[in-house]
């Protein structure tokens, strides 16, 4: 079984940084997890300590039931992929790929017929004999890939190793991964600081903040249940909209308009984040019966439109309102610049909202659009984390 | 962390090591220099007690009689000139080849590379009869010139590998700026050229400081003698252990200097090495 | 000034830039080429003549004489050997040793201007106060390796052959290998440090990474510290001049031709000396680069 744990692992470094601090995560036998955040959240670093290119500070690194804290890398059986590929520039692809083996004595005709596999799986067979110095940044992927595979080890353990193709390749190689990983059905912590790489891919995701693990789930949990405001901001493109707004007996009073307070927050009154994703916005010509049930309509003064063809976004501002409002959102302000979301700015909010591409909304309109509230996120302005959401479970 | 213990300890070990192997001549100069003349065979390597004598003596009788006054007033004089005019001329050929285009840069560089390789003692001959027949032997020029020789090919690509890394759009900028051609330069480029020169100049400096074989070929008095010349007929007629701590003195005399110039400029010193030497 | 080049002929900016550069240049190149070239050019005259300056209404030309001389003494010959044999071992232990170094100053998380230090003080001594150093340590009576431990009392350093070797060759190699040490280490910093993190990954012990990561790839570095090394290594002078003086056979080349020239006087057999020196430079220099091909360019760590 090679199921990896974690457990309230942590690692400060020389000079005092505390890049891990207490992070506990399991990853399930043949699971693909991914951990994802911004640079410096430590992710890089939790990875590392799992192949043992890190001490660990603290807590235990458990690889298929045995703590692992004080093994060698190469007592580990894991394979790790890095972001620059590190691929051994006097050897040839063969040579590279073969290089693990060699030094764990196996046979050389065993060498050659799983090097032979791994290239046929990942299409590297006339490539086998030139040296990385000749190949294109694609290839190397591959080449780094199938030095990982040929060892049939516990886990993979990958650092961003899409980050240094261009779009197109990266988007394309996205799919080989998973596609990779689910037939062999090995372990795998992948490292990303692209949600949109992290949502695709994983099975599970791990989101991580100046070395603080936020949140684990599904893509689908993160997306509709974020636990708190950095989440809620850091998953789903283009991020989640948020504003100030005001809980008042059962009410919440937004920038755009009230609507019901969602439940779970009964009682509660006073200063509250109101998070609203692009997706919860339409056209409101285009709405239909809805805006009767639910919902707020609002005027915008639309600033900019953005066509993608299968998406229109509509960027536009709306007034915080009241004088406590733009106090509120300095205070919130703050408090988001603490905890790393984008900033809210007082007295007025920028919003994006997706439309319909059938949509007729043009730059300078004065259009009328709504807002589904009944997907409205509400956060705590001190703490960030999520009070409640009217989202479906 | 129990590893990181070893690990350090270790390096401490090897660091100490090196610190050793590079010490230990010069801690046996300076204990040779400070032993008086009756314990200077006694061979031990820190001195019984401590005496000043060798530097008085070393000293006495003024720059006339003293047989190392003058010549350390040479090597002075003629190293620092030679530092000054090498690193001038090199400066120019270095800012051509880094900055303009024109045929022969190649040349120029390969050239500079062959003569950093040639045996000095080949041109002792023809230098001797040259400086003979111009009447530049026993001078300062005389030995002024082969040291220009043969330190241009290092200042020369030290130089050029800190000019490539100096952004020259910033002379452009300034110039936007609303700076004249010569401002610009002045103000911006030369601040970025000069901790490359200064470096070039430490290395000028050491190998002119350093040589021997011209200076023993192409000098035969005080007119000129260095140094490095000087110390090598310290040896006389006088019995052999007498001029040993008059050596030693002398060479602490010139060593320490050096050794505190090397520990001011260690970080530059080795990146122009670096520099100069890989690139060559 | 701009420094990029046209593309079609030779423009009235470009011919003046040209022309900028060689005078620039030109200084450089006078006063590297006056001590070079033309005495070499002068030496080679010098050497078909028999010039002897204790005898100067004596001379004229001999043709290959001298050569003939000078081949065919057995003096030639032995300095030939000792110079090749104190090179080879020299620039052997010096590579061992660098290497060494080199990692320590590559590898070291402190102590780092210490070590620099501690490496730049062999290159900044003035080789003959260095040599004056070694040759007093071990000196007989008051040298203090004689009272070291393991080593005999009585021991006379500079009365054998091959012992005298020892020392200089201890000297030398002292006074060098910080240079070596540096070369190597700009080789070093080359190689990327994610490979190694690969190669533990992958299994392989720190000293199967060295002989099969480390070593590969700082071919061209060594290789081009090699060559500067026995070019270097070939020229010795200083140090066997202080130390011996030539003396138990254990002259170089370099001692010779200068005994010739200076001490002797005679132009015409120095001067063939000094043109047979030139050659086995050369030599040693073709043969390098023969086996580097184009690995020096290699070499060059790209800046």
């Amino acid at each position: 079984m090679s199921e990896i744990t974690l457990d309230q692992v942590s690692k400060v470094f020389a000079d005092g940084q505390e890049a891990v601090k207490d992070m506990s995560l399991e990853v399930g036998d043949g699971e693909f997890m991914i951990l994802v955040g911004p640079s410096g959240c430590g992710k890089s670093t939790a990875l590392r300590m799992i192949a043992g290119l890190e001490d660990i500070t603290g807590g235990e690194v458990r690889i298929g039931g045995e703590v692992v804290n004080d093994r060698a890398p190469k007592d580990r059986d894991v394979a790790m992929v890095f972001q620059n590929y590190a691929l051994y520039p006097h050897m040839s692809v063969r040579e590279n790929m073969g290089f693990a083996l060699k030094l764990a004595g196996v046979e050389k005709g065993e060498i050659e017929s799983k090097v032979t596999a791994a290239a046929k799986t990942l299409d590297l067979e006339q490539h086998l004999d030139r040296r990385p110095a000749n190949l294109s940044g694609g290839q190397r992927q591959r080449v780094a890939m199938g030095r990982a595979i040929v060892r049939d080890p516990k886990a993979f353990l990958m650092d961003e190793p899409l980050s240094n193709l261009d779009a197109k390749l990266r988007v394309q190689m996205r799919t080989e991964v998973a596609r990779l990983q689910s037939r062999l059905e090995t372990t795998t912590v992948y490292v990303t600081h692209d949600q949109v790489e992290a949502m695709t891919l994983g099975d599970r995701v791990a989101v991580m903040r100046a070395g603080v693990l936020q949140q684990v789930g599904t893509p689908a949990e993160l997306y509709e249940e974020p636990v708190n405001l950095f989440v809620a901001g850091f998953i789903g493109s283009p991020a989640m909209n948020f504003m100030p707004a005001e809980l008042s007996g059962g009410r919440v009073r937004l920038p755009i308009g009230e609507a019901d307070a969602p439940e779970g927050v009964e009682g509660r009154e006073g200063p509250v984040v109101a998070g609203l994703r692009p997706e919860s916005f339409e056209d409101a010509e285009m709405v239909g019966g809805v805006r009767d049930e639910r919902g707020v309509v609002l005027a915008a003064e639309i600033d900019l439109v953005e066509s993608l063809g299968s998406d229109l976004y509509a960027y536009f501002h709306v007034e915080s309102g009241a004088v406590e409002s733009e106090q509120l959102a300095e205070l919130v302000g703050e408090r988001l610049e603490e905890t790393g979301v984008p900033e809210v700015r007082e007295g007025q909010e920028q919003i994006v909202a997706r439309l319909d591409p059938a949509s007729r909304i043009k730059r300078r309109d004065s259009a009328e659009l709504w807002a589904d509230t009944a997907k409205l996120h509400l956060f705590d302005p001190e703490s960030g984390e999520r009070l409640a959401s009217t989202a479906h479970d | 962390m129990e590893r990181g213990t070893r690990e350090y300890t270790l390096w401490s070990i090897g660091i100490a090591l090196v610190l050793v192997f590079a010490m230990i001549p010069v801690l046996w100069l300076i204990s040779l220099s400070l032993k008086p003349s009756a314990a200077i065979a006694d061979g031990r390597f820190v001195p019984s007690e401590i005496s000043f004598e060798n530097y008085e003596s070393l000293f006495a009788g003024g720059i006339d009689a003293s047989p190392f006054i003058k010549p350390l007033i040479n090597s002075i004089l003629i190293a620092l000139s030679t530092t000054a005019i090498s690193i001038v001329l090199a400066s120019f050929a270095a800012y051509a080849i880094a900055r303009l285009e024109f045929p022969g840069k190649r040349a120029i560089l390969a050239g500079a590379l062959a003569i950093a390789m040639f045996p000095p003692i080949s041109t002792i001959g023809p230098l001797f009869d040259m400086w003979r027949a111009i009447g530049l032997y026993d001078t300062y020029p005389g030995l002024i010139i082969p040291y220009l020789t043969f330190s241009l090919p290092l200042a020369i690509y030290a130089l050029v590998a800190f000019f490539r890394e100096i952004p020259w759009e910033l002379e452009q900028a300034a110039q936007v700026d609303g700076a004249t051609p010569f401002q610009a330069f002045r103000k911006v480029i030369v601040p970025l050229a000069a901790p490359g020169m200064f470096t070039a100049a430490i290395l000028v400096f050491i190998f002119a400081w350093n040589d021997f074989l011209f200076a023993i070929s192409l000098t035969s008095s005080d007119a000129s003698r260095t140094v490095p010349a000087a110390l090598a007929f310290f040896t006389g007629e006088s019995s052999f252990t007498e001029p040993t701590g008059s050596i030693a003195a002398a060479a602490v005399v010139v060593t320490v200097p050096i050794i505190l110039f090397v520990l001011f400029f260690q970080r530059r010193i080795v990146s122009g090495l670096t520099a100069g030497a890989v690139k060559g | 000034m701009e420094a990029h080049a046209q593309p079609t002929g030779a423009s009235e900016r470009t011919r003046s830039e040209r022309r900028l550069a060689w005078l620039l240049c030109a200084p450089a190149v006078v006063a590297m080429l006056a001590v070079t070239a033309y005495p070499i050019a002068y030496a080679i005259v010098l050497s078909v003549q028999s010039i002897d300056l204790r005898f100067p209404a004596e001379g004229g030309f001999v043709g290959l004489d001298n050569y003939a001389s000078v081949l065919g003494s057995e003096l030639w010959w032995t300095d030939l050997f000792n110079t090749v044999f104190l090179t080879v071992v020299s620039v052997s232990i010096e590579l061992v040793l660098g290497m060494a170094i080199a990692l320590v100053m590559h590898r070291a998380i402190f102590g780092r201007g210490a070590v620099r230090t501690g490496v730049l003080v062999p290159y900044g001594i003035i080789t003959v106060v260095a040599a004056f150093s070694w040759q007093f340590a071990f000196a007989p009576d008051s040298g203090f390796v004689n009272g070291l431990p393991l080593i005999s009392d009585d021991m006379d350093w500079f009365g054998d052959r091959f012992s005298s070797f020892a020392v200089i060759i201890m000297a030398e190699v002292w006074k060098t290998t910080p240079f070596m040490a540096l070369l190597l280490l700009a080789g070093l910093v080359t190689i990327d440090g994610q490979l190694y993190e690969a190669a533990k990954v992958d299994g392989a012990s720190a000293v199967q990474r060295f002989f099969r990561i480390t070593l590969p790839l700082m071919k061209p570095a060594i290789l081009v510290a090699l060559l500067f090394r026995t070019l270097d290594a070939f020229r010795v002078f200083d140090t066997i001049y202080i130390m011996t003086a030539g003396a138990q056979d254990t002259e170089s080349v370099s001692i010779l031709g200068f005994n010739q020239l200076i001490s002797r006087l005679n132009l015409g057999l120095g001067s063939a000396v000094s043109v047979l020196i030139f050659v086995c430079v050369l030599i040693v220099a073709f043969l390098y680069v023969r086996v580097l091909g184009t690995r020096v360019e290699e070499g060059r760590p790209v800046k």
